[in-house]
């Protein structure tokens, strides 16, 4: 927002990307959670765009990100993060966007030392340099850190009008923010990928164990944002919906899986991913039950929809082993 | 002018809002587009997105179970 304002500032036609890997955090939970409905549902690029008056192009790079994140050639941060990669990647498609629809250079909002991996001062060079953007990349935010770039050169944008933040903290770029008259901006400091959540990641590590590869599908990430994941077995997992929004998400699932709920008492819609057996089945029922209203029943009636036409009633008593379903949460 | 209709269920935000983008550059200025999804964040993210691209909202609801937004084609297409 501040490094697009200052470019514009200087009469400089500037319009949005935002790319779309399948990890972005907002949106989703904002949608699928009862307890997140009560929090703004805005897509914070478009409601950027918005407030600066540009155009936003949204772009779907699900399908060329599994590269980057399955094979990054500099590795993750601190859980499945491939921030180096990811940011490469993305100033490379920039490059690729900018070439096809006649604009002339690139400008993102990094500053030196603003972030551990990605934004130090000896990997800035590195993105510029292995996305092929090379001195097409401007950084307004710490422009006067860094050597010349070609637009700061030919005299396309006046040098002396960008800055020289550095560092992680965020004081600069708030006192900016309020000089520019900006009441209302996106929290700073991250959060906006799934792939920095300690649990989304170890959610992810454990899908690729089970399937044995890496590669994924959209629907493959998205359901791992949702629900309790619960494996008893290397050959099986269970994803229990926490309340009514991700019991009503999960209904849209409830084809390509094995289903079950309770018909006895009030209760979440489950899941199973994999390969039951029969005595699978009837744990998977009785872990079904120990989420519903009858949790301290004798009995519960558990109904199990198959993938086709398959479904049966079975009567579980809830699992109580407290401890091994902790031992089983992903 | 033709209206057509976008299936964006099962989506969550922002994929029907790439969804509509894609759709709305295969249209005329004037088409009418109804996008029907499941998302709620549509019926926020939607109707930005047409301010910003300059295309107009002509219905904004929900039968209950689907999200339902029509939107018209402005001239400053995409």
């Amino acid at each position: 927002m501040l490094a697009t304002k200052t470019i514009m500032e200087q009469g400089i036609h500037v319009e949005g990307i935002n790319f779309f890997t399948g990890f972005c955090v907002e949106g989703h939970t904002h949608a699928i959670r009862d307890k997140e409905k009560a929090k703004a549902k805005r897509n914070n690029s478009l409601w950027v765009a918005e407030q600066l008056g540009i155009k936003l192009h949204i772009i779907d790079v699900i399908d060329d990100y599994k590269n980057v994140l399955i094979n990054p050639k500099h590795g993750y941060g601190a859980y499945m993060n491939p921030c180096l990669d990811c940011k490469i990647f993305m100033v490379n498609k920039a490059k690729q966007w900018i070439a096809e629809n006649g604009f002339d250079f690139i400008i993102t909002g990094e500053v030196i030392g603003q972030r551990p991996m990605s934004q130090r001062k000896a990997t800035l060079p590195i993105v510029a340099r292995e996305s092929g953007a090379d001195d097409l990349l401007v950084r307004p935010l710490c422009a006067k850190n860094l050597p010349p770039t070609l637009p700061e050169r030919e005299g396309w944008i006046d040098r002396e009008k960008l800055h020289a933040i550095t560092g992680r903290s965020r004081k600069p770029q708030m006192e900016m923010a309020e000089g520019f008259g900006f009441s209302d901006y996106a929290q700073p400091a991250g959060g906006c990928c799934f792939l920095t959540d300690k649990n989304y990641s170890a959610k992810l590590v454990d899908m690729w164990q089970a399937h044995g590869h890496k590669d994924y599908q959209l629907d493959d990430v998205m359901l791992l944002k949702v629900g309790r994941h619960i494996r008893p077995a290397a050959h099986f997992k269970l994803i229990v919906a926490r309340d009514e929004g991700e019991g009503r998400f999960l209904q849209g699932y409830k084809k390509d899986f094995i289903s079950l709920f309770s018909r006895s008492h009030a209760g979440p819609l489950v899941l199973l991913d994999g390969n039951p057996s029969a005595e699978d089945l009837y744990l998977a029922a009785s872990i079904t039950a120990r989420y519903g209203q009858g949790r301290y029943m004798d009995q519960v009636e558990i109904m199990i929809k198959g993938k086709e036409d398959f479904e049966r009633m079975i009567l579980v008593k809830p699992f109580a082993a407290e401890d091994q379903l902790q031992e089983w949460y992903i | 002018m033709s209206r057509e209709t976008l299936n964006a269920r099962r989506l969550l935000c922002p994929l029907p809002v790439i969804r509509t983008q894609d759709k709305v550059k295969q249209l005329m200025p004037g088409d009418q587009l109804e996008v029907i999804g499941t998302d709620p964040g549509l019926m926020q993210d939607i109707p930005t997105w047409c301010r910003i691209n300059g295309h107009k909202v002509l219905e904004l609801g929900s039968d209950g179970h689907d999200y339902i937004v029509v939107l018209e084609v402005g001239a400053l297409k995409q």
